[in-house]
């Protein structure tokens, strides 16, 4: 009996999450360019205006250098970041600790609005190195979470170890320390990776107009023009999406990375 | 060693909040532009019916989605957790993945999953559940499925820890004490968790607060909530200042209400 109500519960959830996916991965495959119910003719011309069409192709490559650079950014801040507050627990750590969650908890617009401002000032509003380092410090809070995880599972003890052997802190970090914490650095960055892709308000607001990102393509055509091909580049990002959060739970301890003890 | 890596979070996340508060209070320039003079009007434009209205709006759709996801997501994150950790990790991929989707994906699949010429209606007129199609999009059901999407994912990302860290041994005594699978759940895996539920809520409540985009895909310009209102300001009426204003307004709440959380959990860490 509580098998049953777990089981119906667990179904009626996923119904939900995996209805509006359907739907879409049913608007891609549609011959006909509007959808009515019941569907006709299935085809794949939707995917193949998205892989040809130089209007799809641009977003699509401005979205991956964005998320590609910025996700690598968001590590190379996190990476010092997070071994300095494992390694030196300093009074201020939790201060550090504290800022680079910040622009996680806040409503996006609100740190959307203050890299406008930012630019703006600057004379920066509209290049894409703009849009990167607003994601790159944006998204640093997931190499950040995932990393200290990593240190924290490590302790003490084998840094001790090295350091009696003979070690420098240099060699400290290179041979011992980063490769046990290699996992959690590709895991925060395929963090960053994926929400960097999907990211809308930020992209929109610190370049919106010149870098034309998919989030920002597909807010447009919705607007100005449906089109289908929304639909096939909305399948493609959760087969992305799906693959990357695959990999890394094929490579590293997924229920862990998430918090479980 | 951390010097570089905290400057570059000071500089490019504090200082634009320095500005954004500078220019919250100075003049507003026709074109986008503001001039650094000190000018109070735009936080006295708080004070007007219309956006009273937004901001009572705003405050009732996200409670309402923090009262939802909470509803659902709870239980579903407490059968999880009670999984096999294979059955966990495809679940949790899900999740991710539906986590990760832009709220531009989410707006677009559920206004047609709630059209009426393609969407869900039909499926029940067709099982006779229904006599004809309807339009539930764009309109107040279809923000409320929208963000209820956009927080479920959210939600159990953040109920996670804690629900897995709970002995699993404590609802099993109340088994053994002859309570049902049910009154368990209720009387004691519910006030266990209490202090992680009213977190969750709150969490829940600042980032449904923020949500821009599904109040303008799928509601009616009378749904537009406070985070719409600035992003208009600031891009379409070239406001910076007003903008400015209303995100130093919702930064304030947000940060009062993590602030509480915050309390909350290192209370509830405080005392077993």
């Amino acid at each position: 009996m509580n098998r049953l109500v777990t089981n119906l519960g667990m179904g009626l959830v996923f119904s939900f999450l995996i209805a509006p996916l359907m739907v879409v991965g049913g608007v891609s495959l549609n011959a006909q360019k509007r959808l009515l119910f019941p569907p006709e003719g299935l085809s794949l011309r939707w995917y193949d205006e998205l892989f040809t069409d130089l209007a799809w192709l641009v977003p699509v490559k401005n979205s991956l250098v964005i998320a590609a650079c910025s996700a690598l950014l968001a590590l190379l801040i996190a990476l010092p970041l997070a071994y300095f507050l494992w390694r030196y627990r300093v009074f201020y750590a939790k201060a550090l600790f504290t800022l680079g969650i910040a622009p996680f908890v806040l409503p996006p617009v609100i740190t959307a609005l203050g890299f406008l401002i930012f630019w703006v000032t600057l004379g920066f509003y509209g290049h894409m190195s703009a849009v990167v380092i607003s994601h790159g410090i944006f998204f640093v809070t997931l190499p950040l979470v995932t990393l200290s995880l990593g240190f924290e599972s490590m302790g003490d003890d084998i840094v001790e170890a090295a350091r009696s052997m003979g070690a420098d802190e240099g060699m400290v970090f290179r041979s011992v320390v980063l490769p046990l914490v290699r996992p959690y650095m590709i895991s925060g960055y395929a963090f960053a990776f994926v929400l960097s892709l999907n990211e809308y308000i930020i992209a929109y607001m610190v370049a919106g107009f010149t870098v034309e990102t998919l989030p920002i393509k597909i807010f447009n055509s919705l607007r100005y023009g449906y089109t289908p091909v929304m639909a096939s580049v909305a399948v493609m990002f959760v087969l992305l999406a799906v693959g990357v959060f695959a990999l890394v739970a094929r490579f590293g301890d997924l229920p862990k990375l998430l918090g479980k003890v | 060693m951390a010097f570089g890596p905290g400057l570059m979070l000071a500089v490019f996340f504090l200082v634009p909040f320095g500005i954004m508060l500078l220019v919250s209070v100075a003049e507003a320039v026709k074109g986008g532009a503001y001039n650094l003079v000190f000018d109070g009007s735009h936080y006295a434009r708080f004070f007007t019916p219309f956006f009273g209205r937004v901001l009572a709006f705003s405050i009732l759709i996200a409670l309402l989605t923090a009262c939802i996801c909470i509803t659902v997501g709870f239980p579903f994150t407490y059968a999880l957790t009670r999984f096999g950790h294979r059955t966990q990790v495809v679940w949790l991929v899900f999740i991710l993945a539906v986590l990760s989707l832009s709220e531009v994906i989410i707006g677009f699949s559920w206004s047609i999953l709630l059209s009426r010429t393609a969407g869900i209606s039909n499926l029940l007129v067709w099982l006779g559940l229904m006599s004809e199609p309807v339009a539930w999009y764009p309109g107040l059901v279809a923000l409320l499925c929208g963000l209820t999407y956009l927080g479920l994912p959210y939600t159990v990302l953040i109920l996670y820890p804690p629900l897995s860290r709970l002995d699993p041994e404590l609802p099993e005594a109340a088994r053994m004490l002859g309570a049902s699978p049910l009154r368990s759940f209720f009387t004691v895996v519910v006030p266990a968790m209490r202090p992680a539920i009213v977190a969750t809520v709150i969490m829940l409540f600042v980032f449904t607060l923020g949500a821009y985009l599904l109040p303008q895909v799928l509601g009616r310009p009378q749904h537009w909530t406070l985070s719409v209102l600035i992003t208009d300001q600031a891009i379409f009426q070239s406001n910076l200042p007003f903008a400015a204003a209303m995100a130093i307004f919702l930064m304030v709440v947000s940060l009062a209400l993590v602030v509480v959380t915050s309390r909350l959990n290192r209370r509830a860490m405080g005392s077993p």
